[in-house]
């Protein structure tokens, strides 16, 4: 989505999430992985915790302020930011500027939010890698957060990247651009909505015939992945960092 | 969860959710819009540049709301238009009362009007021994069925042909069942045109209303606009009083995206400038045209920067038909005249945060709106601003601080504080991979795992992972 | 008490508006291609037909020739028209007797008052004049005055409308400016870009609802 993408850098930052951090590790650890693979270092400072959109998105904008403030003074070399997420990549990249606006760090904000790439678009643009796979062949289909999708504007970079494997398939869900129905505490807030929303979805991953679901951000997978476990719909999801890393260093 | 509502919104909920001939009827209507948006604006970069051009326009004319509605009353005046102006809906209810009164008329024709959906000005009349009868043709449905609008465009949208017949087989006396589109359109054609040409009062809304010239603007497709403000004696515009543009070349671009967005046309069948009732010696056309001018709570909600975008609206609906909430629920679930994502920062602010503020949390905050607005109205951020405001006792909203609900602050502030504190972090994450699997199903966890499975905890976190794998720290 | 609400909504939006922070958008006006005549008249007409109108191109002076022949056998009986303008006068002189299955021309004297029940329920078609055409939206601009009612191109069932491929402009943007619009609105100015319709049963296209259902436009040139 940026007009203008910085050539390869030495180094970068790895901003994990929290999402990552507690249930999905192994995709982080992918994302690392792919980045060091290309010949550049990451660091990840151990100090890090969430990039405060729950609390920001709930009406508790103070909160994700202060969560936000230890983000920035915990990132400050002028390295890229690599985040594994198009959803909390859109927090820090679109939302901290307005989240820190009449605040004396509001500059450090903007220089921190133009640091911020999500993985792929990173992968895509900045590291321009190649990939060779070495899996078997197999179907899959895409979902795109609504914030990679709207925020980032990264998910044809996610897709591309699939696209690259030549034994996989592609198959697009007919309704690709709708929200999965998670939308952080709107999930717990608006069960019953949420509730349909996700069956609207897992109908029409199961339309696909694909026999895994490929993802950019935990918080959808783990709603999609959870309905479809409990209906035992015999489809698996994967963050896509774990799919790549999987295929192509077999 | 939210116990201060005005209205049983999570009943309503359960109620449309449950209601599958409404949902299909729902699914294969806003598909069909969105579809047919997309089809006219195939160029994005074309698209951004248009509706940049509306929002500045739009921002221009609030900037200078006072100036352009006086301009507005002093044209109209020089016109002939006689002008009202209404703090509330009880007051603008009155003065259409008062002018119906004045000409002796027991029957009004009424266009297509938003805001007199938000004054309940059919109630009103009904009470006070006066016929309003809906001319456009999904609100002549709903009419019948004694409903209201469910969509701002298309009022009638949560009907199939099969429930519109039986409608009408039922309600207008000497009607066989049809579901041909065509045939019931006929019927109500039919009916209609003997009101037309009987009724002395007709009322309309205003899509724009322009400071320069005095001229009204109504867009429509069927017709029915252009009877209710041409044929009867008097004619009777309400509006909103945010609708004001500055000049005439404010208008295309304005309407170009209205229409595209509403209903993927490049202009409707009609668009209707009104300046002045019947001059001398013209043959027709009414001879009192009066503009009732609506405040209630707009001008509240211009008095802050952030909020007030949400009068940047234009009306066309479009949020509606790509929200994924409201093409699943409909619009009667929202309870207020306005429904879906313009509904959800609208009402709060009208009704007060404490009858209506719920409304805030029926958003997943996936910017599907925000992406379509032709106005570039920012309404996810409008949301998350109101939910703040909900809980926040110092706020500026009417009902402000309303749920100022000491738990959930707490909960946020256990979050704030773990977040901040890397070691407090790492232990908490430790806690949910031990504990995660026998955590109780009970809060939020039981209402997520009704249709999924209860989410899993790694057993290390990716700070010990990375740890482990020598990622330096910095 | 109108006028105290009046002063207090403008005290309120006074208020408001002094606290400034419109962050108006820096939106240099739009700008649309410009096509020339003989493409306005062609975009005209294929806008038009998209949505149901008919439109006959026909040199200037075989234009009541031209409507004859399209009206054979339609079966109306009566259409008014306005006999003082440019269009009238030339239907009424081109167009002889109401013979062949063609209607009758003829016009109402006084206002509305006297002729409402006729023209809701006798009459069958409308001649009028289009004062512009809108090309790239495919509109046109009626601007009905003493002469020409503003009913005449609404209540009957068919609207005949005639437009000079000379008066077509681009755009609406382009008709308004160049039209100087804003020196002298009419009392009801009115684009029209077919016949009446709706969609608001089940988004199904019917034509015809409250306005004519047929809508027939001679662009002389």
């Amino acid at each position: 989505m940026r007009n203008h993408y910085p050539d390869k850098p030495k180094r970068v930052y790895f901003f994990g999430t929290c999402l990552i951090d507690m249930s999905y590790p192994e995709a982080g650890m992918a994302g690392i992985r792919l980045i060091r693979r290309e010949g550049v270092g990451v660091i990840f400072p151990q100090a890090q915790s969430c990039c405060g959109q729950p609390a920001y998105n709930s009406g508790f904008p103070e909160e994700a302020r202060a969560v936000a403030r230890k983000q920035l003074r915990t990132f400050p070399a002028d390295y890229p930011i690599v985040v594994p997420s198009g959803s909390c990549a859109g927090m820090m990249k679109v939302h901290y500027p307005h989240l820190f606006e009449g605040d004396p760090e509001y500059d450090a904000a903007c220089r921190f939010s133009d640091r911020v790439f999500e993985l792929t678009e990173f992968l895509v643009h900045v590291l321009k890698v190649r990939l060779e796979d070495r899996g078997e062949p197999v179907t899959v289909t895409w979902h795109s957060s609504c914030h990679a999708l709207r925020e980032m504007g990264v998910t044809e970079d996610s897709k591309r990247l699939i696209r690259q494997l030549k034994n996989v398939t592609l198959k697009e869900l007919e309704r690709e651009n709708e929200c999965c129905g998670f939308g952080g505490t709107f999930s717990v807030k608006q069960p019953e909505i949420s509730a349909a929303m996700v069956a609207d979805k897992v109908a029409d991953v199961r339309g696909t015939g694909a026999s895994r679901l490929i993802g950019g951000d935990c918080g959808c997978l783990m709603n999609i992945t959870g309905a479809m476990g409990k209906k035992s719909v015999p489809v698996t999801g994967q963050h896509i960092a774990e799919f790549i890393w999987e295929r192509t260093n077999g | 969860m939210d116990n201060h509502t005005g209205f049983d919104f999570r009943g309503n909920i359960r109620d449309a959710l449950g209601n599958s001939q409404l949902r299909k009827n729902l699914k294969f209507a806003m598909t069909a819009l969105a579809e047919k948006r997309r089809a006219i604006f195939t160029d994005k970069a074309r698209f951004e540049e248009m509706r940049t051009t509306v929002n500045a326009i739009r921002k221009r004319s609030l900037s200078k709301l006072p100036e352009l509605l006086d301009r507005l009353e002093k044209k109209c005046t020089e016109n002939g238009i006689i002008v009202h102006w209404a703090e509330t809906t009880a007051e603008a209810n009155d003065t259409v009362l008062s002018i119906v009164k004045q000409h002796g008329a027991t029957a009004v024709v009424k266009g297509k009007s938003m805001v007199s959906e938000e004054m309940h000005l059919n109630r009103f009349l009904l009470g006070n021994q006066v016929e309003p009868i809906e001319t456009d043709l999904g609100e002549f449905i709903i009419q019948l069925a004694d409903e209201t609008p469910s969509h701002i465009i298309v009022p009638a949208i949560h009907k199939n042909r099969g429930e519109v017949g039986k409608l009408f087989s039922e309600k207008i006396p000497g009607t066989p069942y049809t579901d041909v589109p065509e045939e019931l359109t006929e019927i109500a054609r039919a009916e209609l045109r003997r009101k037309y040409y009987e009724t002395p009062v007709g009322i309309s809304g205003v899509n724009m209303a322009v400071a320069e010239t005095g001229t009204l603007c109504l867009v429509e497709n069927e017709g029915n606009g252009r009877m209710c403000t041409t044929a009867p004696d008097v004619h009777i515009a309400i509006m909103g009083l945010e609708k004001v543009v500055e000049n005439l070349t404010d208008v295309p671009p304005i309407l170009r995206l209205l229409t595209g967005s509403a209903t993927g046309q490049l202009i409707t069948t009609y668009f209707n400038m009104i300046t002045s009732p019947r001059k001398a010696g013209e043959k027709d056309g009414p001879k009192e045209v009066h503009l009732v001018i609506l405040d209630n709570g707009r001008s509240d909600i211009l008095a802050d920067p952030e909020l007030r975008q949400t009068l940047l609206c234009i009306r066309c609906g479009t949020c509606l038909n790509h929200c994924p909430v409201y093409v699943r629920i409909g619009g009667h679930a929202y309870h207020y005249t306005y429904p879906g994502p313009i509904g959800e920062i609208l009402t709060p602010q009208m009704e007060g945060l404490e009858t209506a503020g719920t409304l805030t949390t029926a958003s997943s905050l996936c910017n599907a709106c925000s992406e379509v607005c032709p106005a570039m109205i920012p309404i996810p951020d409008l949301i998350r601003r109101l939910r703040n405001e909900s809980y926040d006792t110092g706020g500026s909203v009417k009902g402000h601080g309303y749920k100022a609900n000491p738990l959930e602050k707490v909960i946020w502030k256990g979050w704030e504080l773990v977040n901040r504190h890397p070691g407090l972090n790492a232990l908490s994450t430790k806690m949910a991979g031990v504990f995660g699997p026998v955590l109780p199903k009970a809060g939020p966890l039981k209402a997520w795992t009704r249709v999924r499975n209860r989410p899993t905890f790694a057993k290390k976190s990716l700070h010990e992972l990375v740890k482990e794998e020598g990622v330096s720290d910095e | 008490m109108n006028n105290n609400a009046r002063e207090r909504i403008f005290a309120r939006l006074r208020t408001a508006v002094a606290k400034g922070d419109f962050n108006i958008p820096d939106a240099p006006p739009l700008t649309w291609p410009s096509a020339n005549a003989a493409e306005r008249v062609a975009s005209l007409k294929q806008k038009l037909e998209a949505m149901k109108a008919e439109v006959y191109v026909t040199p200037s002076g075989e234009w009541v020739e031209k409507l004859r022949a399209v009206l054979k056998g339609r079966n109306l009986n009566r259409m008014l028209f306005a006999p003082d303008t440019a269009v009238g006068q030339a239907l009424k002189s081109g167009w002889g007797d109401a013979n062949g299955g063609l209607p009758e021309l003829f016009t109402f004297d006084g206002t509305v008052e006297a002729y409402r029940e006729e023209l809701f329920f006798k009459v069958d078609a409308a001649v009028t004049t289009a004062k512009a055409g809108i090309a790239d939206t495919g509109a046109l601009v009626l601007w009905p005055d003493e002469k020409e009612p503003r009913l005449s191109s609404l209540v009957p069932p068919v609207h005949i409308a005639v437009l000079s491929a000379a008066d077509i402009y681009s755009t609406f943007t382009e008709a308004v400016e160049q039209g100087k619009w804003a020196d002298g609105m009419p009392t009801n100015a009115l684009l029209i870009s077919g016949p009446s319709k709706t969609a608001d049963i089940e988004l199904v296209l019917v034509f015809g609802v409250h306005g004519p259902s047929d809508l027939i436009v001679m662009i002389t040139e």
